[in-house]
């Protein structure tokens, strides 16, 4: 091992400045392509977010390409396992659905009620929305962000900030829009923040992801009496999504109030995007 | 003839590591353990830095700058980000190389606990502080470590490879 000064700097100098005869580009070189494109990245021209778009949309489509091997083997070993749990599982599905129809039917009932109760109070506001089903591209989910790509982009009417939903519960939010794909940042990432509203308390706090199967509720009220079993559903607040769209149960996750999703993040396959605006319900 | 069947035996397993690291940048390859998902570890980190030492025609700095701009936009990071990471774990792998009289692979192993901690440093604080995307730390210290625990399994492999690679030639 040589040791002295000079040596270092050669070294230095070799290992970033120099290239063999195989090389096209010196180490030095690349990294300052790096840093011109990390700096382009702040830059928002209509031609720049077009290279972007058309570089996205066929990395996305390569990447579902490539991982197709990898989507066919990985669900076998669980379809193994479900064909020897079935006749359990069986019994469990027939119970619970026996809870649900009798749930059904005071669902029903609670329905004819509020209906009849919002005539009363004249309230006229209509919570249906427009959506469009698209499939899970790619889940490539890094140990340190939670997101997906969507088989739909701005050729199908999406748009930045839309919510998503898997059957009804909502599961995250687009955060880039392609011509042909879409990023959704899900509500499990550590950058997710979704105003919501804890029920039965009526309490406004704002959902943050843990990069967990769970979320935090901060900004609750001081002297909050929050329950397990409590129901967290979108505020609607800012006008940014609808109100009352179901996310998951208040559970104590460490000792602290947390929120466990209706829906397992892992295994989206298709969403339902919300294309009307929450305001006017217009698509 | 013969000379030619060499020849294209040879070019396929000089290509064996770059196409390994595209597939892992492309696929949703992820080294996390079943029910453990925090348990995870960068194969790509590992392959660039072993290759990089060893052999650096055969994964060449333009592929793995081209793999990194893959990786940020499979994986949604602002593009350029990982290309930067993954050339300074090249840069600390090159400075070995030109430094080392006698490779050892413990040698190798202690030198790769820096530079992985700095590479890693650098990737997040570039989205922490240019970007504001906040990075689970903790997963990021455990996937480091791992990382560093699984060189020397790897290392051995691509050993192997390396020299069915040398005498093919």
């Amino acid at each position: 091992m040589v040791t002295s000064r000079d040596d270092f700097s050669i070294a230095i100098r070799s290992a970033f400045l120099k290239k063999s005869v195989k090389q096209k580009f010196s180490l030095l070189a690349l990294i300052i392509i790096s840093v011109v494109l990390l700096s382009l990245e702040s830059i928002n021209s209509k031609s720049l977010n077009f290279v972007r778009s058309a570089i996205k949309d066929v990395i996305y489509r390569t990447s579902f390409i490539t991982s197709i091997p990898g989507n066919i083997i990985s669900p076998m070993f669980s379809n193994i396992q479900g064909h020897f749990e079935l006749y359990e599982k069986y019994e469990m599905v027939k119970l619970e659905l026996q809870q649900l129809n009798d749930q059904q039917n005071q669902i029903n009932y609670l329905k004819i009620e509020n209906n009849k109760l919002k005539k009363v109070i004249d309230d006229n506001s209509v919570h249906s929305y427009e959506t469009i089903t698209s499939k899970v591209l790619v889940d490539k989910e890094s140990p340190f962000l939670k997101s997906v790509i969507l088989n739909k982009g701005f050729n199908s009417g999406l748009k930045k900030g839309m919510p998503v939903l898997k059957g009804s519960y909502f599961v995250g939010r687009i955060t880039e829009v392609n011509y042909l794909s879409s990023r959704v940042l899900l509500i499990s990432d550590l950058n997710s923040k979704i105003p919501v509203i804890v029920e039965p308390m009526g309490y406004q706090a704002i959902m943050s992801g843990t990069g967990n199967e769970f979320a935090l509720l901060d900004f609750l009220p001081k002297n909050h009496q929050l329950e397990v079993g409590n129901l967290v559903y979108t505020s609607g607040r800012g006008g940014i999504f609808f109100p009352g769209i179901p996310i998951g149960r208040v559970e104590l996750v460490e000792e602290k109030f947390s929120v466990i999703f209706f829906t397992d993040l892992n295994q989206l396959y298709f969403t339902n995007v919300i294309t009307s605006e929450p305001m006017t319900g217009k698509q | 003839m013969n000379l030619l069947k060499n020849y294209s035996i040879n070019r396929f397993l000089s290509l064996i590591p770059a196409l390994i690291m595209f597939f892992l940048v492309f696929s949703e390859t992820d080294f996390s353990f079943e029910n453990l998902n925090f348990l995870s570890f960068n194969l790509i980190y590992i392959l660039i830095f072993y290759w990089i030492l060893k052999n650096p025609d055969i994964l060449g700095y333009g592929f793995i700058f081209l793999a990194g701009i893959v990786n940020d936009v499979v994986i949604g990071l602002p593009i350029g980000v990982s290309s930067i990471t993954y050339l300074i774990l090249s840069g600390f792998a090159a400075y070995l190389r030109y430094l080392t009289v006698q490779p050892s692979l413990i040698y190798d192993w202690i030198v790769f606990v820096p530079s992985i901690a700095v590479t890693n440093s650098v990737y997040y604080y570039i989205l922490r502080i240019f970007f504001d995307i906040n990075v689970n730390y903790i997963a990021l210290v455990i996937n480091t470590g791992i990382t560093i625990l699984f060189y020397p399994i790897f290392a051995i492999l691509f050993n192997f490879l390396s020299k069915i690679i040398a005498t093919k030639r």
